[in-house]
């Protein structure tokens, strides 16, 4: 499992373009996904996602929260704006939340 | 009110702080019998006056030092107001509490800049943690700053005026799709810091995030918040006070008072009325009259509670 900060994620990212036009066969990142925060509330609230696929959580709301999977995944404080990413290696469901405000659940399944 | 230089502030910001005025309206509570009864927008004054003799404490809370969004982009300005207004109380109050999120982001800077504003009050002030307070990476600045003698997470009591205070963090190890959270260990201390006090000795139980069920679908309420009122149950006046949501909330259940204070930062939604209980942006002129402090007299061997809810503009 690999958590990628944001500059890693720009890296990443200009080296799979450069093996995108180098190979034009690799489908690199095309699966990646989005999930926001808006108004307290992850959107989408569940994903379904095959193994090695990046999830990427902005938070779009004037107050900080976080990304947190018990034993799985746990984000910085994130303020406006902030990302957070995520690769799933490995199959099953992986229930999140924000500690800051519990009420806020969401859902990834990686299979 | 003249001779408060924001200079650095801008043009129109400047010009809404001269224009502010400091009346010090407010409404006096008082409850008698367990029924809440307002006597009206009195001046600060006036409220000291009619809440006299008795021991007066302040609360504040939500200063959210560091928060700079449209909602209100001079959080640590708005607390500064605060400060002025409570120094310019005509009856100084014996302390104060803060109902916590000092910060916005538990940066020392943000710590930093909280103390040299709330300093000026030259009140003792005891403060409880909310969760923006407990979110830098190894969880210390809050307590390095305000733990010493608490115990747990920052949890603590002590005797004023005759009344007992209890200071209550339920702001650590929240749980998936849940509320506050006391926790065993601050529970089992709790009971054990109220075993032996006489029945009639007046308690205040305050903590960021409401001990009661406000409105559970934003997380307003505390899990295990019902273990704790059982503890006071038997006591014949008991006020729990709180901040976390930005408004003022009254209840009375028996002989126990819930309030909750306003923020000095940035108003919050009424439960439901927005899709969030995110920030809520009110036109510049109206934010003064939704941020405030809250002052609480005790009368003694009168059961009876007055609390003054202050805006920073009336
Ligand atoms: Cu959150």
């Amino acid at each position: 499992m690999k958590t990628l900060n944001r500059r890693d994620f720009g890296v990443d990212l200009s080296l799979a373009l450069a093996a995108a036009i180098l190979l034009p066969a690799t489908k690199a990142r095309a699966d990646d996904m989005e999930v926001h925060i808006d108004n307290f509330v992850f959107q989408p609230a569940e994903l379904k996602i095959k193994v090695g696929t990046t999830v990427t959580w902005t938070n779009r709301d004037d107050i900080p929260h976080t990304v947190v999977s018990a034993g799985k995944f746990r984000s910085k404080t994130l303020d406006t704006d902030d990302k957070f990413s995520f690769t799933f290696t490995n199959a099953g469901d992986y229930k999140y939340f924000c500690s800051l405000h519990p009420h806020m659940t969401g859902m990834i399944k990686v299979e | 009110m003249s001779g408060h230089d924001h200079g650095d502030d801008g043009v129109s910001r400047r010009k809404v702080l001269e224009c502010m005025t400091w009346a010090g309206t407010g409404v006096l509570w008082t409850v008698t019998g367990g029924v809440p009864r307002a006597l009206g927008i009195i001046d600060s004054a006036q409220a000291a006056t009619a809440a006299a003799p008795g021991m007066t404490f302040l609360q504040i809370s939500d200063s959210h030092v560091g928060f700079d969004k449209p909602a209100n982009p001079n959080a640590l300005g708005t607390l500064e107001e605060a400060v002025n207004k409570i120094n310019a109380m005509p009856a100084k109050p014996s302390f104060m509490i803060h109902t916590g999120d000092i910060t916005h982001l538990s940066k020392a800077a943000e710590f930093d800049n909280a103390e040299r504003i709330i300093s000026q009050t030259k009140l003792d002030v005891h403060y409880v943690p909310g969760e923006h307070d407990f979110i830098d990476e190894e969880v210390k600045l809050y307590r390095e700053r305000y733990g010493r003698g608490t115990k747990g997470h920052g949890w603590y009591s002590f005797d004023a005026g005759g009344v007992h205070f209890v200071g209550l963090v339920n702001v650590v190890d929240l749980k998936a799709g849940g509320l506050g959270n006391l926790g065993a260990e601050q529970l089992a201390w709790l009971e054990d810091d109220l075993r032996g006090k006489s029945k009639s000795t007046p308690i205040v139980l305050f903590a960021h995030i409401p001990l009661w069920t406000v409105y559970p679908e934003w997380g307003w309420g505390t899990e295990d918040g019902g273990r704790a009122l059982e503890y006071v149950k038997g006591f014949g006046s008991v006020t729990v006070l709180n901040g976390h949501i930005h408004q003022v909330m009254q209840k009375v259940e028996g002989n126990v008072t819930f309030h909750t204070a306003r923020s000095t930062a940035f108003p919050q939604p009424a439960p439901g009325a927005a899709p969030s209980p995110g920030p809520m942006k009110v036109e510049d002129a109206k934010l003064r009259g939704m941020l405030g402090v809250a002052s609480i007299n005790f009368k003694q061997n009168e059961q009876r509670l007055a609390i003054i809810d202050t805006p920073l503009q009336g």
